[in-house]
């Protein structure tokens, strides 16, 4: 029956065509807004729009229902051109409590549609919002110059999963649904991927499944039979790339990313880390994948998650470990000792709002001079940043890739941003991806059958990588200063400049081994916008808006934080305005000042919510001005 | 498998050994690479980890391979190379400050996963390398560089956490007694799964005679009682045996108890709860004291459990396939010659 709905007939409602549409759907951390947003983003990759998705969630696993704590929300631009945000302002907005209308009703569009669950707007869900009044009385203001649909939906989703075998309490879980349903028939969304996955998903507990689909088909033939709008909306495919395509978010892409790399390595995977929001995705995609020789290591505290990272290094694994902020702060000491010991791994920080516990669950590039300078000693490590989601796949392998050849630790910087949110990813050719050439060592390196261990690659400057096991090549490493070539724990004086300066240097080198800095935009541009890591898209989106407006304006992302293309000093003397703008209070711009003697502008923002591409095309405006 | 003929000299490396004149560490470095020599496993098989201390030197002098890492974190370090590699014997070299203060979380959670490693502690009771603050083994009462007026702190009995923590082998012994060192060695090599021997080693410099109850002639008589499995638990030249009373080990005189109620030692027993009573007959080396093997059970070691979910997923699944990976969450394909999307 539940199968049935896709054929109902949308159409006696006339449709509207845009280009693009933004929408968020909003309700309690319980009335599973995660799962409604995805499917919704699901079902338009499937169709073919471009998109990119912003969840966000309250750090509370259930805040007390009704709060405003406890509202979850996730928004998806999607478009028929290649967007590059998941859009400012939503024009379509579901809320399906007070307290979620509260929260997010400042952000929709003036003329924006709102889709409202009336059955929850009774005195005490109201007062938990902080309603004095009910927003959906007639003489209330508070909705004018919206598009309001209101539907009972509590009371719709138990007519609709009567007789699926579900009951009790377990009726309204379905509403979701009921509101994806609503929304599959307003934005002509297909509806075969969502009643597909919900049998897929569901396939154990088929009551359930039952249930969501009468639900999703309740919320549809709502649509259908009540005209609930004037009009219905449509966004057609965008017309993207010849090729085949997944939606991915970033911590799927870097756990596949590490997979690849493994693969193309030709090493097994170990991953040693401890749960942390918002890394332990990256855990829990890479520990389904054995298959392909991946070992995790759920460690007793994070500091352990990186002693197992060196172990494993030292014992031949393409060695990797991950955290957010606070976890990465425990792993300081150890990395650094993995920088003496000059193995290769990688860290990966999936940077959320900070300092502490701070903003777990929100987006944030606060820990970026952490990374390059948050080692005792003299520590210089490579520092790489992901840019979008689908990006990370390729980072993932780049951070191997130097790893392995420079015998070197190196951080790779997420956040989260770039870690929850989605896009659509052209599939690379795996096969195209060049292989990453491990040279472990095999015989001695030096007089009388003996073995050095810092006897350097003459090129590259690392040091040979001899895994236990190898005959004839036993040899110790350790935190101690150790003598160049021999790798005897040597405490004289001229030695340890020389080590330092050695270590340094090999890892500044690796800036002739990376791509240049590349410059999207307008030859004769007279304003530079510089961004690192998930500024990306809302730096370029910000730029076309600018350029609408008439600007000349280019843009870069920084990939390559440590060391920095050789171009960077070039291309940034080519523009006379620079604008740095990051989530943060400023740290690319100071390392830039300091580095290059250049006067940035920076535009800061440390509000747990990426750039809106307004903030930044303003910007540029009062800059050209 | 092929046997090596070694000598203790194969495990010597080039490097001085830097301890101070008189050190326990000697004659326990002796041990373990005479110990290894009669292996006669090749060497490439051996890695040693150490953390932060006097003991933490040990790699450098044992051509094996080897880690000298950070303070604590030794065991966290081993794991990492047990776990990827089960085909290597990985040794952790640790002492009272570095396994047990910094490093007591590490210890433990190696010791509960039963992770294949061999975790030696090197116990002097107070700290030597910072030069003589006390430790977590130190007695109450102690009075070092950092406790003028004696210290106030509680120690650890480091037998009874690791039984506590459910090590699947836990044994002590003495730096003097080579040849109890070695036997003590040789069955925590054999055991399959983590380790823990706990090592009374002398510190001459900063807590000399911590153990002269069992190491001087005449105190040792009196005091060392050797765990032997499967024998009753006697000493003092039979003087003096151990019962289980009210659930409780309690030292008594041989004559007062009928021999059929002395404690017969069984290092196999799965319930730890004996094994531990055995180690709160003393808290520290101040008098009767249980050597030798108090612990030495079977459990799925955590390296071989991981490493078995490997191979059933890939016999399950066949070797990963990138292209299958990168698509399994759906697709759709843009063709502009088709106009539009499939």
């Amino acid at each position: 029956m539940a199968d049935e709905i896709a054929t109902a007939d949308p159409t006696s409602t006339p449709t509207e065509e845009l280009e693009k549409l933004v929408i968020r759907f909003a309700g309690d951390s319980g009335d599973g807004m995660q799962l409604a947003g995805s499917r919704f983003t699901d079902a338009s990759a499937l169709f073919g729009n471009d998109l990119a998705t912003l969840p966000s969630f309250p750090a509370e696993i259930r805040a007390p229902a009704g709060t405003l704590p406890g509202v979850s929300s996730f928004q998806v631009q999607i478009a028929d051109f290649d967007i590059l945000t998941a859009g400012d302002a939503p024009d379509c907005l579901v809320a399906m409590n007070p307290a979620a209308l509260m929260k997010n009703l400042k952000d929709l569009r003036q003329g924006g549609t709102l889709i409202i669950n009336t059955d929850t707007f009774e005195e005490r869900n109201l007062a938990k919002a902080g309603y004095e009044s009910n927003p959906l009385d007639e003489d209330s203001d508070l909705l004018k110059g919206y598009r309001v649909i209101k539907v009972p939906m509590d009371e719709l989703t138990k007519e609709a999963v009567k007789g699926s075998g579900v009951s009790g309490r377990n009726v309204l879980r379905s509403k979701n649904f009921f509101a994806l349903g609503l929304m599959a028939w307003l934005f002509h969304r297909p509806t075969e991927p969502t009643l597909e996955w919900v049998d897929k998903k569901f396939a154990k507990l088929p009551e359930v499944a039952e249930a969501n689909k009468s639900a999703f088909q309740a919320g549809y033939t709502f649509g259908v039979a009540t005209e609930a709008t004037k009009n219905t909306f449509a966004v057609k495919p965008a017309a993207l790339r010849d090729g085949t395509y997944t939606n991915v978010n970033g911590n799927t892409a870097l756990a596949w990313g590490l997979i690849a790399a493994a693969r193309k390595a030709d090493l097994p995977l170990f991953y040693g880390t401890y749960p942390i929001t918002p890394a332990s995705d990256v855990l829990h995609e890479l520990s389904r994948h054995k298959n392909f020789g991946v070992r995790t290591f759920q460690a007793e505290d994070e500091i352990a998650g990186v002693g197992t990272t060196i172990g494993a290094a030292f014992a031949g694994n393409l060695a990797v470990t991950g955290s957010s902020g606070p976890g990465i702060a425990l792993k300081s000491e150890a990395i650094s000792l993995a920088f003496m010991l000059e193995l290769p791994m990688i860290v990966i920080n999936v940077q959320r709002g900070g300092p502490s516990t701070g903003l777990p669950t929100k987006p944030e590039q606060s820990d970026l001079l952490f990374s390059l300078y948050g080692r005792h000693g003299e520590a210089p490590l490579p520092v790489l940043a992901i840019p979008s989601p689908s990006a990370a796949f390729e980072m993932a392998i780049e951070a191997a890739r130097v790893a392995i050849k420079y015998m070197t630790p190196v951080i790779l910087l997420s956040d989260n941003y770039v870690a929850n949110g989605s896009e659509p990813w052209l599939l690379p050719d795996v096969d195209s991806i060049p292989e990453i050439e491990v040279e472990f060592a095999t015989k001695p390196n030096g007089p009388d059958g003996s073995f050095l261990p810092y006897m350097r690659n003459i090129d590259t400057f690392a040091r040979p990588w001899a895994v236990p096991g190898t005959p004839g090549l036993e040899h110790r490493v350790g935190g101690l200063e150790k003598e160049s070539i021999s790798g005897n724990v040597s405490y004289d004086p001229a030695n340890h400049q020389l080590m330092t300066d050695t270590r340094a240097w090999k890892v500044a080198n690796i800036a002739n081994d990376i791509p240049p800095l590349e410059v999207d935009g307008d030859e004769d541009a007279e304003i530079l916008v510089l961004g690192w890591g998930s500024t990306f898209g809302s730096v370029r989106a910000a730029a076309r808006r600018a350029r609408n407006d008439g600007v000349k304006v280019a843009t870069a992302n920084l990939r390559y934080l440590h060391p920095m293309p050789r171009n960077v000093d070039e291309v940034l003397r080519s523009y006379d305005k620079i604008l740095i703008p990051e989530l943060n209070t400023g740290q690319l711009l100071k390392l830039i000042r300091a580095e290059f003697l250049i006067d940035a502008v920076g535009l800061n923002k440390v509000a747990g919510e990426p750039f809106k591409v307004t903030e930044i095309s303003e910007k540029i405006m009062e800059m050209v001005k | 498998m092929t046997s090596v003929d070694y000598t203790r000299a194969d495990f010597q490396t080039d490097q001085e050994v830097r301890w101070c004149p008189g050190c326990g560490d000697y004659t326990i470095l002796a041990s373990v690479q005479m110990f290894l020599a009669g292996l006669g496993r090749p060497r490439e098989e051996f890695v040693f980890v150490s953390g932060i201390g006097c003991a933490a030197r040990f790699p450098y002098y044992v051509n094996t391979y080897g880690m000298h890492s950070i303070h604590g974190r030794a065991p966290a370090i081993a794991s990492g190379i047990a776990t990827t590699r089960p085909d290597l014997s990985t040794w952790v070299i640790t002492g009272d400050g570095d396994a047990l203060s910094i490093g007591g979380n590490h210890l433990i959670h190696a010791l509960r996963r039963n992770v294949n490693l061999k975790i030696i502690l090197f116990n002097n009771q107070i700290y030597g390398l910072t030069k003589g603050q006390y430790s977590p083994t130190s007695e109450v009462g102690k009075t070092t560089k950092s406790t003028p007026f004696g210290s106030v702190d509680y120690p650890f009995n480091p037998v009874s956490l690791a039984l506590g923590a459910e090590a699947t082998f836990v044994a002590r012994t003495l730096d003097m007694d080579r040849n109890h060192t070695q036997e003590m060695l040789q069955k925590a090599y054999e055991h399959q799964g983590a380790a823990f021997i706990e090592i009374y080693q002398n510190c001459n410099v900063f807590n000399d005679k911590a153990f002269i109850q069992l190491t001087g002639k005449e105190e040792r008589t009196h005091n060392r009682i050797d765990l032997q499995h499967g024998k009753p638990i006697v000493f003092d030249g039979g003087a003096k045996a151990v019962v289980m009373r009210n659930g409780e080990a309690e030292i008594v005189d041989s004559s007062s108890v009928d021999p059929g109620a002395i404690l017969v030692h069984d290092e196999t027993r799965p319930d730890p709860s004996i094994a531990f009573a055995l180690s709160r007959l003393s808290h520290g080396p101040y008098g009767p004291t249980p050597l030798g093997v108090f612990r030495n059970v079977e459990r799925p070691t955590y390296d071989l459990e991981v490493n078995k979910q490997v191979d059933a997923a890939k016999e399950r699944l066949g070797s990963g396939d990138l292209n299958k990976l990168i698509r399994s969450h759906g697709t759709w394909t843009v063709d502009a010659n088709s106009n539009g999307s499939a």
